[in-house]
């Protein structure tokens, strides 16, 4: 149905279908935001010996973040005085919006896909970058001396490591030779690019981790320096934008991850009985798994080391990637 | 006709994805204006600054630095401008195209190596 709607003449009927398919994502990608949140809470529990969220909702803890939204809306929304007013409100939309159209592009099976777009990478890549600017607005806006040095920090360190991020991906489009999501996907209906290009994927996943702010990148919300970093001075729905917008970004890179490098919904072999929603959830869940493993092992950086790993390390590994992966293909994809 | 009408649907779902994305504030702030309460002291509304009184503005001059690594950004995601087509077209481009890539490359990375020794990738 789908595929006829696309090929059809462009309307308003359309456009109706496309948001209430929108609206649709929407709600699978706040519920995956909620559980998350509890997972990540829950795993960080059992790593450091403790039981983690179990009060409310049961033993589990299940209904915590849920909670926890209701706090936020019922809380009072306070704006500083010397606030720049209307960039105060505009930051937390312009970091959340971002995030949420990244997945307009994004194939989860072969029939669950929005916007087949052919320049779909590129599209992931410049939209993102747009949230640096909502987060560096909210930390000027708030004009604070924390939020204003943890909005530059991170916007530092969002375009210091957005560099080896898109280059690491040259790897791939070289061997898909599409920009197309659907077609790397495709692409590794044989051998999943992590093996042919594991340096670049290396580079990515460490990158996408200082994309995402988490820790061990943290430094923009680094708590014990800057209090809450870029932002402090919101409260309530606001501050949960920031939040969401975190967590959005979560799942569009843990995705991207799998697209990229782990075959999206291509089928192990011999395992190709089970259906490829499956399969794309295992290995997207494997990937969420990892990076809240990953902030539950490692400690934070200091900032002059995670600047200069950026540039002296992963972007020299990056460059080189694309002429080993060049190598690659000729040696055997040819 | 039919590619080009896929072609602007696709556009199409891109749009109703940029007013989801801006809706979904616009009504949970909405929703929350109702909900919340608004009882306003003088207090709340000073700039936070760790329990002290709030001294002078934070809109400054800032460290230069960061400007050196937003021009290096620059300088890096125009290259990649140029990267991602030729990566696309490889195929048909063949090893000719591969040997003047690395050239580029390697100019890029003397630039770099430039600014490692003049100490900009230095962070103190």
């Amino acid at each position: 149905m789908m595929n006829d709607l696309l090929h059809s003449q462009p309307g308003w009927y359309n456009a109706a279908v496309f948001f209430v398919m929108g609206a649709v994502l929407l709600l699978v990608v706040l519920g995956f935001v909620t559980y998350a949140i509890l997972a990540e809470r829950k795993v960080l529990g059992f790593i450091q010996l403790r039981p983690g969220p179990n009060r409310v909702g049961g033993k589990l803890g299940l209904l915590q973040t849920v909670a926890d939204v209701f706090k936020l809306l019922i809380k009072e929304d306070t704006i500083p005085k010397l606030a720049d007013k209307p960039l105060f409100i505009l930051a937390p939309v312009l970091a959340f919006s971002p995030a949420f159209m990244v997945l307009a592009v994004m194939p989860f099976t072969e029939h669950v896909q929005f916007a087949d777009l052919g320049v779909g990478l590129l599209y992931y890549v410049g939209i993102s970058g747009i949230s640096t600017i909502g987060i560096l607005i909210g930390g000027w806006a708030s004009n604070n001396k924390y939020s204003l040095l943890g909005g530059m920090r991170a916007a530092a360190q969002m375009i210091s490591y957005e560099i080896p991020l898109v280059i690491s991906v040259v790897g791939v489009i070289l061997f898909a030779g599409s920009l197309n999501l659907t077609d790397i996907v495709e692409g590794q209906k044989n051998v999943a690019y992590i093996f042919l290009s594991p340096i670049g994927f290396f580079v990515f996943l460490i990158a996408s981790i200082a994309e995402l702010n988490r820790t061990p990148f943290d430094l923009p919300e680094a708590e014990s320096e800057l209090v809450a970093g870029y932002h402090v001075e919101y409260s309530g729905f606001r501050f949960a934008f920031f939040m969401l917008s975190e967590y959005v970004y979560l799942f569009a890179m843990a995705s991207l991850t799998t697209v990229l490098f782990l075959g999206g919904w291509n089928p192990i072999p011999f395992l190709e009985f089970i259906p490829g929603a499956v399969w794309f959830a295992l290995k997207f869940s494997i990937v969420v798994f990892f990076m809240i493993w990953i902030r539950g092992t490692l400690p934070r950086l200091r900032a002059d080391q995670l600047m200069e790993f950026a540039w002296k390390v992963l972007l020299p590994l990056a460059l080189l990637n694309i002429f080993l992966s060049a190598a690659v293909k000729e040696l055997f994809l040819k | 006709m039919e590619l080009y009408h896929f072609y602007q649907n696709n556009y199409l779902i891109v749009a109703v994805f940029l007013l989801l994305g801006i809706l979904l504030p616009a009504a949970a702030l909405t929703l929350g204006k109702i909900l919340r309460p608004y009882k306003p002291v003088k207090e709340k509304y000073t700039t936070y600054e760790s329990g002290i009184e709030p001294f002078q503005q934070s809109w400054v001059q800032f460290n230069v630095r960061y400007y050196l690594f937003a021009l290096l950004f620059v300088i890096f995601d125009v290259e990649t401008v140029f990267l991602y087509p030729w990566a696309v077209a490889y195929e048909e481009l063949g090893i000719f195209a591969l040997i003047e890539m690395g050239i580029f490359v390697v100019l890029l990375t003397l630039g770099l190596l430039y600014a490692w020794k003049k100490k900009v990738l230095k962070w103190n």
